[in-house]
């Protein structure tokens, strides 16, 4: 029977997470026993503390507050608009109701059972998945009591990542396969494929694949005499074909043509041969590929000859850190071989400069990646952020031995920038006189930092303190932290001024749950995804190691790993901070590939509601460790 | 042809229907079930027109239940073109199609002793009754609100006279599926709903209330 209201129903509820997701009759069900109810401006929909009802809500027009009281304050949380969804996880978790919900303006709201959904739980794992991952945006405490962090946003952790690298990769192809006619004579398609200079066409009718000659029938049944070149392709082609979706990895593709014998899959839209082709994958397609996976491409930067050759392995990483986003690999995965790759290039890029120089390095010296390179989070081909440090020497052989290696990371910077590592514009490189220095006079420069700590040291000292040691003398690198510690030991309250400045970046997100976009400027009205979100949470990582005095722990996942272990009390606080900057650090990604840019400025109106609920997600942990921060280093005094 | 035309006894949904009045009646907003309808018809001929569909939807406890809803189309032996235009519903659609009889007996079933809600109620009750009437049947014996004379309760809003596109924007309900019975009759649902909720605002309102023509006495 026709149900006019549930259809409008469905139509409303379909545009948005996790009904999106769901199938078209689990989404029928849902909208034709919704409840709809109007709320009053200032009426409660529900209050904290109280037990649950038995429907989760939607809002269809209006916005409902989120209160959580304290000390007979009403805290506004968040705020619901058209399409959010609230009041559920207390359903699913049996609690009271941890927040109030009031109508800050008059709202209709459609209620949904927990008990259809839950039914649609069991079967659809695209919904179970989204609901994980919301219950850290739309529930506010994802750390609560009970939770142990379990329902926080991490949807990497859902997907198994032990295969390995290459077969996950999805298969190139090519996108405009060379087709002919049924009509067609044997001699025609042999013209067109020497024109078009290809081994093989294929037949469609009505644009979908019926069949395929390739050169090996051209050889095995033309050329012996067995058919006339004047007959139709269809005397030879061979039929039907092997047909694909678009998303085959290079492993499916592989087994597929060594399973059928066949050499060439023909790629359709819906991987059946009814429909229309879009392309066709040859056996020398993944004779190519195999050059595109990580291990090779290591192997391959350490055999270089030149920088042309690295500048091209930079490239395939690129190509493969896009096959990697589009997939979902998880972004540890992602970010450990993106660096593994940059490392190898960065070595052999200090070996080919060091083959050029007249002599060998006077004394023993070590190169420093620094920043986003130094945490192995870089992703993106971003600037070059390095430094240089060499033994000390007499005061006499120190203007030649600084020189040389002046000289030296000249022309490393000059090949990493051919390669596609720009210089960086702050000049933070090993070819500036300040940033190539004797040990002793790092030392001399992290404690100046560290005492006299302006504006600027701390800013330096954010940059100068993530570093990894890439190519050189390791004992140098070394001696640098161990100075560092002792400077801090002496003059501990540079930590609170070092808190200070990882707050200088508000929360992320305003009093009305607005993402705080940039005012003015070239990137008026986007969000600074990085100066805004990840790096509040690399800087408390780094503040928070430094006064533990963790030593060897320069990247942000691991330094709230060691955190986690050296402060269980904040445990679930620092495993939703990982899972932040994971999930963060993956949309940079993905939007400076969609963009072509850093990724670091977002178009807040190019989100749709999903990522931006994942994003707002993210926003609450940076909040509490800050506020860690504010609190343990009496930061409200100092500002 | 359907028995109970014959016999002057009336059929057993009629009798069931009847009984349900003779029960004590909830004596307050949150108990009673709401049937919000609406019906689509071929003119305004209480006598020579005929209903071409019923869309309706329960409340209770001021929650609409998608659930509750009715929704029927009916087969036309009688078909006027030009009214076509407005509801969309052509004689042979693709629509399941009942007879008056069948649509009249489905709807009391669904009726039971709610208290009916239409905008201007007056027509809509007159088309089932007229069609009661053609089978042979009493009038229905349910209560009726008007949303047009509710609304007129309303402080300041005495003398106005609206139809529901003017007050769908006067309350801010949009207005999917207009001129669709059931289209029509889940606006005039949301609208019953912001009303009543706009009066217990204004003062305090009794479940009688609702039935009072006259916005004068025990209102103010």
């Amino acid at each position: 029977m026709k149900n006019t209201i549930a259809e409008r129903i469905y139509d409303f509820l379909k545009n948005f997470p996790p009904f999106d997701v769901l199938e078209k009759d689990q989404l029928f069900k849902i909208a034709s026993n919704v409840k709809v109810t109007y709320i009053e401006k200032d009426n409660f929909v529900f209050k904290q503390d109280e037990n649950p009802h038995e429907y989760f809500y939607v809002v269809k027009d209006g916005a409902i507050g989120l209160y959580r009281s304290m000390d007979h304050e009403q805290i506004l949380v968040d705020i619901c608009d058209e399409g959010d969804i609230f009041g559920l996880r207390p359903l699913i978790q049996n609690d009271l109701y941890l927040m109030s919900a009031k109508a800050n303006e008059e709202s209709i709201l459609y209620a949904v059972s927990v008990e259809i959904l839950k039914e649609i739980i069991e079967t659809n794992d695209k919904v179970k998945k989204f609901l994980i991952a919301s219950f850290s945006s739309n529930i506010k405490t994802p750390y609560a009591k009970g939770t142990n962090g379990q329902l926080f946003a991490n949807i990497e952790m859902l997907q198994t990542s032990n295969t390995s690298f290459m077969e996950i990769q999805s298969a190139e192809f090519s996108k405009k396969p060379i087709t002919t006619l049924k009509t067609s004579t044997i001699k025609e398609a042999a013209q067109i494929m020497s024109e078009k200079r290809v081994g093989s066409i294929l037949i469609v009718e009505n644009r979908n694949p019926i069949g395929i000659i390739t050169d090996k029938d051209l050889r095995s049944k033309i050329a012996t005499g067995l058919v006339s070149i004047d007959e139709s392709v269809t005397a030879i082609m061979s039929s039907p074909v092997k047909t694909f979706k678009q998303k085959i990895t290079v492993a499916e593709a592989q087994i597929a043509m060594i399973k059928n014998k066949i050499t060439h899959l023909c790629i359709t839209k819906d991987g059946t041969n009814k429909t229309e082709l879009i392309g066709v994958m040859s056996e020398h397609d993944i004779v190519v590929l195999h050059g595109n996976n990580p291990s090779l491409l290591i192997k391959k930067a350490y055999r270089a000859k030149d920088v042309n050759a690295l500048k091209f392995i930079r490239e395939k990483a690129s190509d493969l850190l896009q096959g990697y986003i589009e997939q979902d690999i998880p972004i540890t995965f992602i970010s450990k071989i993106i660096s593994e790759i940059n490392e190898a290039i960065t070595i052999k890029t200090i070996e080919l400069s060091l083959e050029e120089m007249d002599k060998k390095p006077p004394v023993k010296f070590g190169w420093i990646a620094l920043g986003s390179q130094g945490r192995k989070e870089q992703l993106l081909m971003t600037d070059q952020d390095n430094a240089l440090v060499f033994e000390d020497v007499s005061l006499e052989k120190y203007q030649p031995t600084k020189q040389y290696f002046l000289q030296l990371s000249k022309k490393i910077t000059e090949k990493l920038n051919v390669i596609g590592f720009e210089y960086c514009p702050a000049d933070m490189m090993a070819n500036n006189p300040k940033w190539c220095l004797s040990l002793t006079e790092w030392k001399n420069q992290f404690d100046t930092w560290i005492k006299s700590p302006t504006e600027d040291a701390i800013m330096m000292c954010t940059i100068f303190f993530d570093y990894d040691l890439v190519y050189g003398e390791k004992k140098l690198v070394n001696a640098m932290s161990d100075s560092i510690y002792e400077s801090i030991k002496s003059f501990e309250i540079f930590l609170n001024f070092l808190g200070r400045n990882a707050l200088r970046n508000p929360p992320p997100i305003g009093f009305f749950r607005q993402f705080l976009v940039e005012n003015d400027g070239a990137h008026k009205d986007q969000f600074d995804l990085k100066s805004r979100a990840l790096m509040p949470l690399v800087d408390a990582a780094r503040l928070l190691t430094l006064s533990h005095n963790i030593k060897d722990k320069n990247n942000t996942v691991s330094r709230y790993k060691k955190l986690m272990k050296i402060e269980p009390k904040n445990q679930d606080l620092y495993l939703s901070c990982i899972d932040s900057f994971n999930i963060l650090l993956q949309f940079r990604t993905q939007q400076g590939l969609k963009n072509n840019d850093s990724g670091r400025y977002v178009d807040l109106n190019n989100l749709n509601k999903f990522e931006k609920l994942k994003l707002k997600g993210c926003f609450k942990p940076i909040r509490d460790v800050q506020e860690l921060l504010n609190i343990r280093y009496n930061l409200a005094q100092m500002m | 042809m359907i028995s109970w035309f014959k016999h002057n006894n009336y059929p057993e949904f009629w009798k069931q229907y009847s009984k349900e009045f003779k029960q004590k009646q909830p004596k307050n907003i949150e108990n009673t079930r709401f049937v919000v309808f609406d019906t689509e018809t071929t003119g305004l001929d209480i006598a020579n027109d005929r209903i071409l569909s019923i869309g309706a939807i329960g409340i209770y406890n001021n929650i609409i239940d998608v659930y509750d809803g009715f929704e029927i189309y009916l087969k036309q032996d009688a078909f006027k073109a030009e009214t076509v235009e407005i509801h969309g519903i052509l004689k042979e659609g693709k629509l399941t199609k009942i007879s008056e009889a069948e649509a009249m007996e489905n709807f009391i079933a669904y009726l039971g002793n709610s208290v009916l809600v239409a905008h201007h109620t007056a027509f809509d009750i007159e088309m089932i009754n007229a069609a009661l009437k053609r089978l042979k049947l009493p009038k229905l014996k349910n209560k009726t609100i008007d949303t047009g004379i509710l609304y007129k309760k309303l402080e300041g809003k005495k003398d106005a006279h609206f139809n529901l596109d003017v007050l769908c924007k006067e309350f801010n309900i949009p207005k999917h599926d207009r001129h669709t019975a059931a289209g029509d009759a889940f606006i005039t649902a949301l609208l019953f709903l912001k009303i009543i909720s706009k009066l217990k605002k204004e003062r305090n309102l009794h479940y009688s209330d609702l039935f009072r023509v006259s916005g004068k006495e025990g209102l103010m």
